[in-house]
């Protein structure tokens, strides 16, 4: 029972949110996530914000694959 | 066990099934009803027949009265016929808005129009009020056969080609996103159309098109299953060549559908000869309602009565027949 | 992309013997069926399925009550995950076409506008699930105490996921020699919250995203521990998992809930491994306000849910499977719930399909 799903913050009026996936938005309550900003990603699961994404992380997690792959390592040079 | 109706019943999956199983065909079964297509072949007449409920009753891209012309009308496309002639069975709840009635009345006249047919009889009854919700619409069509073609699960064999006329669960989405609290872009709408033309375009360049469908209630998911099963093959198809809209993927991951179970009202599949495939990709592509045609798999010899799916890794799963009602779901 | 990693796992687990992996999130099960993971990997690396779907580790009394409160009249809200699960008679589904008022819910935040819209009835909301979704419940308690609403109460049968493992690795039925972990659990809870499995129990574990990619590179570094890595809990998914979790949401949630004793079917009792809601909330909580008399149905069948659910057996060695028991008349909950192992099982077949 653990589906969540990731999106941008577009717009935050109090604990409530508009977020954004593929072009599709829906409110989000951002009791849990009280620290996200317009413009993050975030994770949501059943209508509430979870956790900001860290697309640092998420680059890394690319660039490794894409090193097992054969390509050079980039993972200490990543911004 | 299950003694009452649910709404599984009507969502056109398993359970569904197991009504036409159980109570219709035991009562009606004949080998005209048997086929169960869209619609019944008689001599050269085809004959269908079906009732439109949906809500809202006006949404993007259509309303309850197009959508009830159009199904029909495609219902009588895929059967291999000409759609003609339309009846019209209304059922107005006590109260509804006449201007209301008034467009749904303009937009079917519109829809057949746009397909050709005729609306030659039809019949109206009130109800009180809560005794139905607003309206409900039931069509009924009759068609000719296009002579030279034959239509039928008995023509389809390994190696024909599995084609879609554009992108999956438009319509669906539409229908659901303001019931689940979504805002969609403005190019998504529902995909109600009538098909005859792209149909019978298709069939100008090949008149031996095994299985032609209309993938409403179920999806993709439930016409495939029915297809392999009555025909008795297997049917594999490719995940990464089904035409689905990004905003659609991104609705169902909100919601947690699966886009093959979506309802569409203006996608059809053929089972066409492998040869042609290409030739009858390009028609389809020439056609307003077919522009994203894709091939999106074959009929294989093995895994009679299954679907499977190539997934983006490479592997097979199995495409199950939709379980029934479309709930959004947390898990 | 994932060609690389594909044969990562199979030159790491070559000459390994026989290996289970378990997966104890639903949501991971149905990700491993719909990607065709198993397919892929090679033949010595089982993936075992645990109690990972909230819905099917719960007792068929839950949905007894909650259709109680139904048929005396109260609005049940739930996620449509719920409705066709059954209880020891019935499930919602069949109530709601026997009267009942059963309402899908997207978010719990939905029952309270419910609620709102219907001030003179009683609106329940069905609150399952594991550490992911718990907060959730917790945080719409306190959206209503806030809003005065005093018609929305909880059916909560919450549980967690850590003393489960716990119990999992204390069971000498069960054989595992690592564990996918639950990324979305881990992100409320933390990667902390799992390393006992290191240092107490020693087992590898890594906690795994729900792409096929990201469960590729989980299981990669399950095969690295045993390939004389170093035992550890890999964090696959710092993308959104940190090692302290989510700690507002661990804050709300344990301003509204406190750890209980629950049951788990088939494994019974697990010591501080379920939610209860606090005295301060008794208000919300249903089960407090008006307790539902259900008659206790000792159901008798052949179904070994209790030890498909400890992966001890796959759905198939169960005698009902596919038999007496489909998904669409389902004996155990395992077969009805999206996520549950014999639903996934059966309506994957396997993905046993030859071309």
């Amino acid at each position: 029972m653990c589906l969540a799903f990731p999106a941008k913050v577009l717009k935050i009026d109090g604990d409530l949110a508009t977020v954004e996936r593929s072009g599709v938005k829906r409110a989000a309550s951002l009791m849990l996530l009280p620290d996200a900003k317009v413009g993050d990603y975030v994770l949501i699961h059943a209508g509430f914000a979870m956790q900001i994404i860290d697309e640092r992380e998420v680059r890394i997690r690319d660039a490794l694959v894409a090193e097992m792959n054969g390509a050079p390592r980039t993972v200490e040079v990543l911004p | 066990m299950v003694n009452k109706i649910l709404m599984a019943h009507g969502a056109g999956g398993k359970l569904s099934a197991e009504l036409l199983r159980e109570v219709i065909l035991p009562a009606f079964g004949n080998p005209i009803l048997n086929e169960l297509h869209d619609g019944a072949k008689i001599g050269r007449l085809a004959m269908t027949t079906d009732s439109y409920v949906v809500r809202p009753i006006f949404f993007r891209g259509g309303d309850i009265g197009k959508l009830s012309i159009c199904g029909t009308v495609n219902d009588l496309a895929v059967t291999g016929a000409v759609p003609k002639y339309i009846s019209v069975g209304a059922i107005l709840e006590e109260g509804f808005d006449f201007d209301a009635l008034k467009r749904i009345v303009n937009s079917m006249s519109a829809a057949a129009r746009e397909a050709g047919v005729q609306i030659v009889t039809g019949d109206t009854k009130v109800v009180g009020r809560g005794q139905a919700d607003g309206i409900f619409i039931n069509t009924a069509g009759v068609g000719e056969l296009i002579d030279g073609v034959d239509i039928s699960a008995k023509k389809i064999c390994a190696g024909m080609k599995i084609l879609v006329s554009g992108t999956l669960g438009d319509h669906a989405v539409a229908i659901l996103a303001r019931r689940h609290g979504l805002e969609l872009p403005e190019n998504i709408k529902s995909d109600c159309a009538p098909l005859n033309g792209l149909i019978h375009d298709m069939l100008a360049v090949e008149p031996r098109i095994a299985m032609l469908r209309d993938a409403t209630r179920g999806g993709l998911a439930a016409v495939l299953n029915e297809i392999a099963q009555a025909a008795n093959v297997g049917i594999l198809i490719d995940e990464a060549k089904i035409p689905v809209r990004e905003e659609v993927r991104g609705a169902c991951d909100i919601l947690g559908f699966d886009v093959l179970e979506l309802a569409n009202e203006g996608k059809i599949v053929a089972v066409v000869p492998a040869e042609s495939a290409d030739k009858i990709l390009a028609v389809m592509r020439g056609n307003v309602y077919g522009v994203d045609a894709a091939e999106i798999g074959e009929v294989v010899t093995n895994s009679a009565g299954k679907v499977g799916l190539r997934t983006p890794l490479g592997s097979v799963r199995i495409v199950d027949m939709p379980a029934g009602e479309l709930v959004p779901r947390i898990c | 992309m994932t060609d690389a990693l594909i044969k990562k796992i199979a030159r790491l687990a070559e000459g390994k013997g026989e290996l289970r992996f378990m997966e104890v999130c639903g949501t991971h099960t149905v990700a491993i069926f719909r990607s065709g993971i198993r397919q892929i990997l090679p033949a010595n690396v089982e993936l075992v399925s645990g109690p990972g779907c909230p819905v099917c580790v719960t007792g068929d009394e839950y949905i007894d009550k909650a259709i109680a409160y139904a048929q005396r009249g109260f609005i049940v809200a739930t996620f449509g995950d719920m409705l066709k699960v059954p209880g020891s008679r019935s499930s919602l589904a069949q109530a709601q076409a026997e009267g009942a008022d059963v309402r899908i819910v997207y978010s719990p935040l939905d029952s309270i506008r419910l609620a709102q819209e219907n001030p003179r009835r009683r609106v329940i909301f069905l609150a399952v699930g594991f550490e992911t979704t718990a907060p959730t419940a917790a945080a719409t308690v306190l959206a209503a105490k806030a809003q005065g609403v005093t018609n929305l109460f909880m059916l909560s049968a919450q549980k967690l996921v850590p003393p489960a493992l716990r119990f999992l690795l204390n069971d000498a039925t069960t054989k595992v020699d690592g564990f996918l972990l639950p990324g979305h659990v881990a992100v409320v809870i933390g990667a902390d919250a799992f390393s006992f499995l290191a240092t107490e129990f020693k087992v590898p574990s890594a906690i795994g995203g729900f792409e096929s990619e990201e469960i590729l590179l989980a299981l990669t570094s399950l095969l690295e521990q045993l390939d004389g890595g170093e035992v550890e809990v890999a964090n696959d998914y710092r993308a959104v998992v940190k090692a302290e979790g989510n700690v507002a949401a661990q804050r709300i949630l344990s301003q509204v809930y406190e750890v209980a004793d629950v049951e788990w079917r088939g494994m019974g009792i697990i010591p501080a491994s379920g939610l209860k809601m606090r005295e301060e909330f008794a208000a919300f909580d249903i089960e407090r306000v008006e307790p539902a008399q259900i008659e206790h149905v000792g159901k008798k069948t052949a179904c070994r849910c209790g030890e498909v659910l400890r992966g001890v057996v796959k759905p198939a060695e169960c005698p009902l499977f596919g038999k007496a028991c489909t998904p669409l008349h389902a004996v155990g909950a395992c077969m009805v719930s999206v996520e549950g192992v014999c639903a996934a099982w059966y309506k994957y077949g396997g993905n046993n399909f030859k071309w």
